[in-house]
């Protein structure tokens, strides 16, 4: 009969819009800036810089080596070089960026930045709400917006953070193992060079 | 019980002595014209909110069918989402074609919301409540109605785009098409009614047998006649599933792929407007106008009743698009050419027959299956006519 499958179809839609308002199952849509789903721990959108510490400008773990804007493809990084040196987390004087700057509007997300820094400065951040009615200013970021707590990049990124921290750690030890071993060595340089000088003044040294 | 009566006949005329008490201080000169101009205002200002409200409803209603929330953000439920969508068309960017014709582009709108206000002039939307009573009333609503085919043709033409030429080309062929079957359906009410004022149809049909009406959707040739009638009233709006002129899924707009802000959003309510317009003449002419479903309701005032039925049409067509999926360009055409125009001209002679035939059931027998058989005949016919043949390409082989 003509018509049938047109009743079957709208019976169908009918069943749909009144059980909209019967089982909330069937209403799947978040409810976005108020709801949202649990975040992928493994995602990304922009790069910022992990600072140490409670003093942004102190703990900043970035020695401006510029190896992350020479390697970024849409070369959206600009890093200017300090001049003088300041001492980082650990007390050894270091450059510091006296700028930097990324363009999240150039950004591409692809986190070569992340991957090429040797000092762990810069890691991928999770924000994704950055609207903003302006073009420019507000989508160029400068080194105080960009940096970030540890303990945020803890929490944003525990796994990956767990092991960045063992690793750094781990490097720590070994360069205080290793300062050790150099004082050890050069005390012991020292102390046999003094006993060689005494050996010498006793023997009345090589003529 | 007098009373109540006396109060309900009061509140059903409440417009039209408002009307005439603050008319009835002007010099009696102007009074003509001041009664048009008032009569007017509150046929706009009331189809423009309804408009408002349509689109609410659409939305939310699609949401729902396609299990979503539709819009909820701005106000309660999102009842404000009309007037945010408004100020938002109206502070876009006028953007016209550097090469099209800018009065024609301009007048192209302008004409198709106007032509589907004007329709509004002879629909009674309550007792005593028409702009005026002409004595050809159906016949200037449906040439008011063919002023939109123009309207899209003048906006396709004054584009200078392939795109809304051949928009306006496609959406004129369904137009012209479906007019056809929409005449030829509301004749049978003409014939029946021997009247073209459509205020008279209407106190035709507001009579009961006990506590039935006297529609004429409740008869054989009525009822094909509405059906058929509300067919081409969905492809005459262009609404779905006979929306191939706009096709928002396939091609951009149509013939106001050209268009943009608040010319846009004219174009909207033209069509709109419009479906209201045609909407209003199937219930005048098959669902008894402003008069009550059942005798026992009849205080209930008469405007109320017309508001009830026109939104009780929005929600099918609503529901219609929320469950249809669009049709092809043949199919279109084979329909309107090939199934409503036999049917329709069938429905005349069946709506002689009833003219003719005493009352009693044998009238109703023969009339159902005049109408009956030869639907299910043609739409088997058809059926059985489909051919699939081989596509051969000539190129890619």
């Amino acid at each position: 009969m003509v018509g049938e499958g047109i009743l079957k179809g709208m019976a169908e839609t009918a069943r749909n819009f009144f059980g909209s308002y019967v089982s909330k199952d069937r209403l799947v849509t978040l409810q976005y800036p108020e709801q949202r789903d649990p975040r992928i721990e493994r995602a990304r959108s922009f790069p910022f810089l992990v600072y140490d510490g409670a003093d942004w400008q102190q703990g900043m773990r970035c020695v401006a080596c510029q190896i992350c804007e020479k390697e970024c493809p849409p070369k959206c990084i600009f890093i200017e070089k300090s001049k003088d040196k300041k001492p980082d987390a650990t007390g050894k004087p270091q450059f510091y960026p006296a700028t930097f700057n990324i363009d999240i509007s150039v950004c591409m997300s692809c986190q070569i930045c992340a991957e090429v820094c040797p000092f762990d400065a810069i890691k991928m951040d999770v924000v994704t709400d950055l609207s903003s009615a302006d073009r420019f200013a507000s989508l160029l970021l400068d080194r105080q917006r960009l940096a970030k707590s540890d303990q945020y990049y803890n929490s944003i990124h525990p796994t990956e953070a767990a092991a960045v921290d063992a690793r750094r750690a781990a490097e720590q030890a070994r360069q205080a193992a290793k300062a050790k071993a150099a004082t050890e060595a050069k005390s012991a340089a020292d102390a046999k060079l003094t006993a060689a000088t005494q050996a010498q003044s006793e023997t009345g040294g090589p003529r | 019980m007098t009373h109540f009566i006396l109060l309900a006949q009061q509140l059903d005329q409440i417009f039209v002595l408002a009307a005439h008490r603050l008319l009835s201080d002007l010099p009696a000169a102007i009074q003509p014209l001041c009664s048009a101009i008032l009569s007017v205002a509150a046929i706009i200002i009331v189809f423009a909110t309804l408009f408002a409200i349509t689109t609410w409803l659409e939305r939310k209603g699609l949401g729902r069918i396609q299990n979503r929330y539709g819009p909820n953000r701005v106000g309660p439920f999102g009842l404000l989402q009309p007037i945010a969508d408004g100020i938002k068309s109206l502070t876009k960017e006028d953007i016209v074609p550097i090469t099209a014709d800018h009065v024609v582009h301009f007048l192209a709108p302008v004409l198709l919301v106007a032509a589907s206000f004007l329709g509004y002039a002879v629909l009674p939307i309550g007792r005593n409540m028409v702009l005026v009573n002409l004595n050809a009333g159906v016949l200037y609503f449906f040439a008011i109605g063919s002023l939109m085919e123009l309207a899209v043709f003048m906006a396709g033409w004054s584009s200078r785009s392939k795109y809304s030429l051949l928009g306006a080309m496609r959406a004129i062929a369904q137009m012209i098409s479906y007019e056809v079957p929409l005449v030829l359906a509301s004749i049978v009410v003409i014939m029946q009614a021997g009247s073209l004022s459509t205020v008279s149809i209407v106190d035709l049909q507001a009579s009961y047998t006990e506590i039935w009406p006297h529609w004429f959707v409740f008869t054989p040739w009525g009822f094909a006649g509405f059906v058929l009638f509300m067919v081409a009233a969905t492809a005459e709006s262009n609404r779905s599933p006979f929306d191939l002129p706009e096709g928002e899924s396939e091609i951009i707009a149509g013939y106001y792929t050209e268009y943009s802000g608040f010319k846009f959003a004219l174009f909207f309510l033209g069509e709109y407007i419009g479906m209201f317009a045609t909407s209003g003449m199937a219930i005048t002419l098959f669902l008894g106008g402003w008069s009550a479903p059942f005798s026992f309701l009849a205080w209930v005032p008469s405007y109320v009743w017309f508001f009830a039925k026109l939104l009780a049409i929005i929600s099918v067509f609503i529901w219609i698009r929320g469950t249809l999926p669009r049709l092809r360009m043949d199919q279109l055409m084979n329909l309107a050419w090939e199934f409503m125009l036999p049917m329709a001209l069938l429905n005349l002679f069946t709506a002689g027959l009833w003219h003719f035939m005493a009352a009693g059931s044998l009238r109703w027998l023969v009339c159902s299956t005049m109408v009956v058989v030869p639907c299910i005949l043609l739409s088997r016919g058809l059926k059985h006519k489909k051919k699939f043949q081989v596509r051969t390409y000539h190129y890619s082989e």
